[in-house]
């Protein structure tokens, strides 16, 4: 009884934590369905104004193209970013040389580089390639990181190198072990690089709204900040664009969140 | 769920970077064919951080020493004008005092209540552990911009925590938390405490794995109670770990822009932005002066590297 009564404490402080987490989302998920006054006189049950916030959503501001953007870019980074940085990866550790150990050293250091200390330059070099509103400006910068070669290059390490020379003596090209034999067995490390870019890809703010100057390109993090931006905010529609751009990343996190820690978590180890 | 955070198979930490022994190189023709098929596979990667990293921070420090209007930017005379222009900025002052605030005041507590979570969650006894893990790391999957609107609408003057707040009775009459600058500072400190606590938890957890659970059982066999055990055992174990999320965060919270931006706008008054969103301003808003934006960026970048430093410093001593 003691032993349990000990515990107290610890069980109160997880539940207030898991509490105070989940209630922000709670509060988003219920004003979505709430008119705007309903979410100001703040009922915390499901309202009947779903449809209507809708409604006014996808009359008031580009939902449909901002939802395209923003998969079309959160997709292309994550395809393009696993492709090189797991290649680079596997390049750092099974060929390595002194000189291929020196470059990943010297690549890990653009970790320390805040992105405001290049954001201006990058602007100006995509504005001189007639870039600005284009998807790929958002999209070259974020498709390289030593964050995720580094995650590669450590699950490279894992990997056992009999198997290489294996597939060497039965022939095999090194770009084919690399992607039939390397890639099958390595799909946590890349379900877990593929999370992690898209939600980071999806969920971007400063540099796709510096580069993408028209509203007619804007991604749903920039729908969103317009929406607070008006004169008047209707919040029941602003908490349906809320959960709207929310959703997918909620879903991709509770479906894969072993993935989302290992992404997160896995290049250190 | 079954989602065991942390728990792969990895080599056991303390070891460092080289782990395994590789057969040495022989330079035969074939290991020289081979070697450059590897840099072909890493240099596509490779640059890309070179050009859309290394190259415009290299740019930076060139346009920070010039001035001028949009495009047409010349040497200034002298060239450290802007740096010294900064002297002279009030707002520039403003912007990086809250920052410090916001970084003084944030991370210490979050840094704090993601131990003591992660400790309590690596009790094998516990129950509920997956629900309690993945409540408190949700909100790491939410996008700033999204929470940043939802504190923004739960603190509105006629907003939820207005009304729950009078009907306890801790209030009064209604708050304009956004309007007054501490606590409209202290809505952008609760907001990150909400969205990045359960993410440095799960480093901490990732952390804990690692630990030898030996050495917990040794401390209680010699009377340690859960405290002293967790304070003497756990804490300097886990000192690697505490110094990367600490590193982490002070690298974000130099670099916040999205809340700044977006729950209060930088206001009342300039007072609660961040010098990211005033970088951004001067950048962006009225009339672009991208020479003095590239020296406060450059102030950020010092920031970083120089607070690094630091703590790496106060890391490796501690012992």
């Amino acid at each position: 009884m003691t032993r349990r009564l000990r515990r107290l404490p610890g069980y109160l402080f997880l539940g207030f934590a898991a509490l105070a987490s989940v209630f922000p989302l709670y509060y988003m998920a219920v004003s979505a369905t709430n008119t705007s006054q309903d979410v100001l006189a703040s009922r915390l049950i499901p309202g009947s104004n779903l449809m209507a916030n809708f409604e006014s959503l996808v009359t008031q501001q580009p939902l449909w193209s901002s939802v395209w953007h923003s998969t079309v870019i959160a997709v292309s980074t994550t395809v393009l970013a696993v492709v090189i940085t797991s290649i680079a990866g596997y390049g750092f550790e099974v060929y390595h040389t002194r000189a291929k150990d020196r470059l990943m050293g010297f690549l890990l250091l653009a970790v320390m580089i805040p992105f405001a200390a290049t954001m201006i330059p990058l602007f100006r070099l995509f504005a001189d390639l007639g870039m600005v509103n284009s998807p790929l400006a958002v999209i070259l910068p974020a498709i390289s990181t030593p964050f995720l070669i580094l995650l590669f290059r450590q699950a490279s390490r894992s990997f056992p190198r009999e198997i290489i020379e294996a597939a060497r003596l039965d022939g095999l090209k090194e770009l084919a072990i690399f992607a039939r034999i390397y890639l099958p067995t390595m799909r946590p490390t890349f379900a877990a690089a593929a999370v992690i870019t898209f939600m980071t890809a999806w969920n971007n703010f400063l540099w796709p709204k510096v580069i993408l100057i028209s509203n007619e390109y804007q991604t749903l993090p920039i729908l969103l900040s317009n929406i607070r931006a008006g004169y008047v905010t209707d919040y029941g529609m602003l908490m349906l664009a809320v959960l709207i751009a929310s959703l997918p990343a909620m879903v991709i996190f509770l479906i894969l969140q072993r993935s989302f820690a290992e992404g997160i978590t896995g290049a250190i180890k | 769920m079954p989602a065991e955070v942390g728990a792969t198979p990895s080599t056991s930490p303390g070891k460092t970077s080289r782990r395994r022994s590789r057969p040495p190189s022989t330079s035969t023709g074939l290991e020289r064919r081979r070697s450059l098929t590897g840099w072909t596979f890493l240099i596509p990667a490779s640059l890309v951080i070179l050009l859309m990293s290394f190259w415009p921070m290299i740019q930076a420090a060139i346009l920070s020493l010039q001035t001028g209007r949009g495009r047409d930017l010349s040497f200034a005379d002298p060239l450290w004008l802007n740096y010294q222009r900064m002297l002279d900025d009030e707002i520039l002052k403003q912007t990086l005092t809250t920052t410090f605030i916001y970084l003084i005041i944030q991370v210490p507590i979050m840094l704090g209540m993601a131990l003591i979570l992660a400790n309590l969650l690596n009790d094998p006894n516990l129950r509920f552990k997956g629900l309690w893990r993945t409540a408190i790391f949700l909100p790491s999957a939410v996008g700033l911009v999204s929470y940043a609107l939802v504190f923004r609408t739960m603190f509105a003057t006629d907003g939820l925590v207005n009304d729950i707040g009078m009907a306890l009775g801790f209030l009064d009459s209604p708050v304009n938390w956004l309007g007054q600058t501490w606590s409209a500072r202290m809505v952008i400190i609760l907001g990150l405490l909400w969205r990045w606590t359960g993410y440095n938890m799960i480093f901490y957890l990732a952390g804990l794995q690692t630990i030898e659970r030996s050495t917990l059982e040794a401390a209680k066999i010699d009377g340690a109670g859960p405290a002293k055990t967790f304070w003497y055992v756990t804490i300097p174990q886990l000192k690697p770990m505490i110094l990367l999320t600490a590193i982490m965060s002070t690298n974000g919270t130099l670099q916040l822009f999205d809340e700044s931006y977006n729950l209060t706008n930088g206001g009342p008054g300039n007072t609660s932005m961040t010098i990211s969103h005033y970088l951004y301003n001067v950048s962006f808003r009225n009339s672009p002066n991208f020479g003095y934006a590239a020296a406060i960026s450059y102030v950020i970048l010092i920031l970083v590297a120089i607070l690094a430093a630091a703590q790496i410093k106060i890391g490796d001593t501690r012992d």
